[in-house]
């Protein structure tokens, strides 16, 4: 366990040295308005939104399954509850939008189950039904407009500030409280179980359809969560743009993290550790000058090395290479 | 089992066929009937993306009723092959003229080609297509987005003083309007050597991609005095991510966009945007006139440029209670 995470680890450690090498001030922390700033705290808030809907991947994927769903599904919130807004400045207005906008995203969580768990669909087809039709649903309650709200409470989520960001505070709370649920209780060895062998679980007495419906409920209402994060930090709702290919983002933090996409084991600090790399990874681009247009590169070839070290098979190869060459 | 999906095929294509019979009968009574005095236009839209595109749409529908123009409306949805399933009917249908703004700019060729051997001209609007061939459209009428970024550089020769350290927010990379916002920007303030583009990045024309980038050029960059964005929203991004940092936007670092649309216009009202570029989708007026002209047989200039100015702050607040979109 401990070894399978080191590679991350070192990952994330060379990137953050890679912008300390090229802007000293990367590091740099200081205190602005009550609340710390630096290139450090932006990672951790833009990364909330991705490692919030890692977290729910995490589990879809240990039962076997995988969620495509998941950005048309954070668009949707964010464009029901801008719409609920409207140019409404109250806090009691922000939360019943967004009490409303994570009911409707548990339900279409309830959809996603019921096709992979009630009617046997491969999960990826299953959520590629909600991945496109959803991102069409957002389209249709935001009038195919940018919603702008002016709401100070709405803003808190995404944007606001407990000295660290509140999104990565949700965040990690809700990373917490899955810790908790799933390793303190039987959970996680149930979802474990029914990655591995969803019918051999069965016969063994475990419900596995429940626990398959669960975890895709879960994983759309952290995508709800997500949604509301991204909208909320730039106090807008645009259908076309939120959470565009972000389940391609937390799919490749659970797979950094170590998680197999077969089922089964899963580590819930690899994916914090692969969400942190993402963002950094972003970051990076930005604060190092890489040009736009190679941009898509630079990312691929550090994804590519990540998930090189991480495979002894490569590993092995390489050192072999080594020997044979000295 | 397979004879039955041959005789379903044969069934299919049966159909199919009489459709088409009948379809294009019906449409020779149509062409027959616009042949008198109104005109009858195909206009393949790209979708319904964002606000510029509604209004875009709204235009051309309005002013096509004013103009008394029989207007055959669709939707692509962000897809080519809609568009040409729509450019299709439009020609069987017999159209008098078809008019679309293209999704992407390649692999036109052979539809406009059927359009032409039809006798139908075709009016791009918006956006160009690649192609060799210019006889297969009568006119393009769209934004000049080069232009664009060249009275964005004017601004700020006009206004710079001293040093002037610029950050770019480009849009989505590859995007005609983002290599051509960027390059007039570019030509325009090579003349003062004072002014630098210190660091640029793709914000992806989002609000929040602007905010994210704009949050690691403070960061990075000891020295911003000047923000150049290639649309609205990328700057209102970066006003959230300069109040962050406990600046002032339009004061401390000043902002220059392109678009105009009206949340846009709000922030210039406010004073947090300095200079907004308009970018103007209402050019239904512009196209119906065109429309009328080729299908006259007139001669009309291979490229039409949509009128549009430029907004000042004081300006934006006398503009922004008439702003349509």
């Amino acid at each position: 366990m401990k070894n399978r995470l080191l590679w991350p680890i070192l990952a994330l450690i060379a990137l953050l040295l890679l912008n300390l090498v090229v802007t000293p001030s990367f590091f740099a922390l200081r205190i602005q308005d009550g609340h710390l700033y630096g290139g450090l705290v932006d990672v951790l808030k833009n990364g909330a939104p991705t490692l919030l809907i890692a977290i729910g991947m995490t589990l879809v994927i240990a039962t076997r399954g995988i969620d495509l769903s998941v950005g048309a599904v954070a668009a949707i919130a964010a464009a029901v509850t801008c719409v609920h807004i409207g140019t409404s400045p109250d806090v009691g207005t922000a939360l019943a939008g967004m009490a409303i906008a994570l009911v409707l995203c548990a339900v279409l969580g309830l959809w996603n189950g019921f096709l992979v768990a009630g009617l046997g669909i491969q999960p990826i087809i299953a959520t590629l039904v909600l991945m496109t039709a959803g991102r069409g649903i957002a389209m249709l309650v935001t009038e195919g407009q940018i919603i702008t709200v002016n709401n100070d409470a709405y803003r808190q989520v995404g944007a606001g500030f407990v000295v660290l960001p509140v999104s990565i505070l949700i965040s990690l709370a809700v990373l917490g409280l899955v810790a908790l649920t799933t390793r303190k209780t039987a959970l996680g060895m149930l979802i474990e179980a029914v990655g591995v062998n969803p019918e051999a679980s069965r016969l063994a007495g475990v419900r596995s359809r429940t626990i398959i419906w669960t975890v895709y409920v879960f994983a759309a209402v952290c995508a709800g969560i997500a949604g509301l994060m991204i909208s909320s930090n730039v106090s807008a709702a645009d259908a076309n743009s939120n959470g565009l290919w972000i389940e391609m983002d937390a799919i490749l933090a659970v797979v950094i993290g170590g998680t197999s996409l077969a089922g089964g084991r899963y580590s819930l600090t690899g994916t914090l550790l692969g969400s942190l790399i993402i963002q950094t990874l972003t970051t990076t681009v930005y604060t190092i000058g890489v040009a736009a247009e190679v941009t898509l590169v630079f990312k691929a070839v550090v994804v590519i090395t990540v998930c090189l070290i991480q495979s002894p098979k490569a590993r092995a190869a390489l050192s072999f290479r080594k020997v044979a060459v000295s | 089992m397979l004879k039955k999906i041959t005789t379903a095929a044969s069934v299919i294509a049966l159909c199919a066929l009489t459709a088409c019979g009948s379809g294009s009968g019906g449409a020779g009574n149509n062409g027959t009937n616009a042949s008198g005095d109104t005109i009858t236009m195909g206009f393949a839209q790209v979708g319904a993306e964002s606000g510029w595109r509604t209004a875009n749409t709204k235009s051309i529908q309005d002013e096509a009723k004013a103009a008394g123009i029989d207007l055959k409306f669709s939707d692509a949805q962000q897809k080519q092959e809609n568009q040409i399933k729509a450019i299709r009917s439009y020609i069987q249908q017999k159209v008098k003229v078809i008019a679309f703004s293209p999704v992407v700019e390649t692999g036109w060729d052979t539809v406009l080609l059927e359009a032409k051997r039809a006798n139908i001209p075709v009016i791009l609007t918006d956006r160009a297509i690649d192609s060799d061939d210019k006889s297969l459209y009568k006119t393009f009428l769209g934004s000049d987005f080069v232009e664009e970024g060249k009275k964005a550089g004017d601004w700020l020769v006009q206004n710079a003083s001293g040093p002037t350290n610029v950050v770019e927010l480009q849009g989505t990379t590859g995007a005609a309007p983002a290599i051509d916002r960027k390059k007039g920007f570019e030509e325009k303030i090579a003349a003062k050597p004072d002014i630098k583009i210190v660091a640029s990045q793709t914000g992806d024309f989002t609000r929040s991609g602007g905010k994210q980038v704009m949050e690691a050029f403070l960061k990075s960059q000891p020295k911003i005095d000047v923000v150049y964005a290639h649309n609205d929203d990328m700057g209102l991004g970066a006003i959230e991510a300069i109040k962050a940092a406990g600046k002032v936007p339009g004061k401390d670092i000043k902002i220059i966009t392109v678009d105009a649309v009206k949340d846009g216009m709000t922030a210039l009202a406010n004073g947090e945007i300095n200079y907004i570029v308009e970018c103007n989708p209402l050019l239904g007026k512009q196209l119906m006139e065109l429309a009328k002209k080729v299908v006259k047989g007139e001669e009309v200039p291979p490229r039409v440029v949509t009128v549009e100015g430029t907004f000042t702050q004081e300006q934006a607040k006398a503009a922004l209670p008439q702003r349509q979109y």
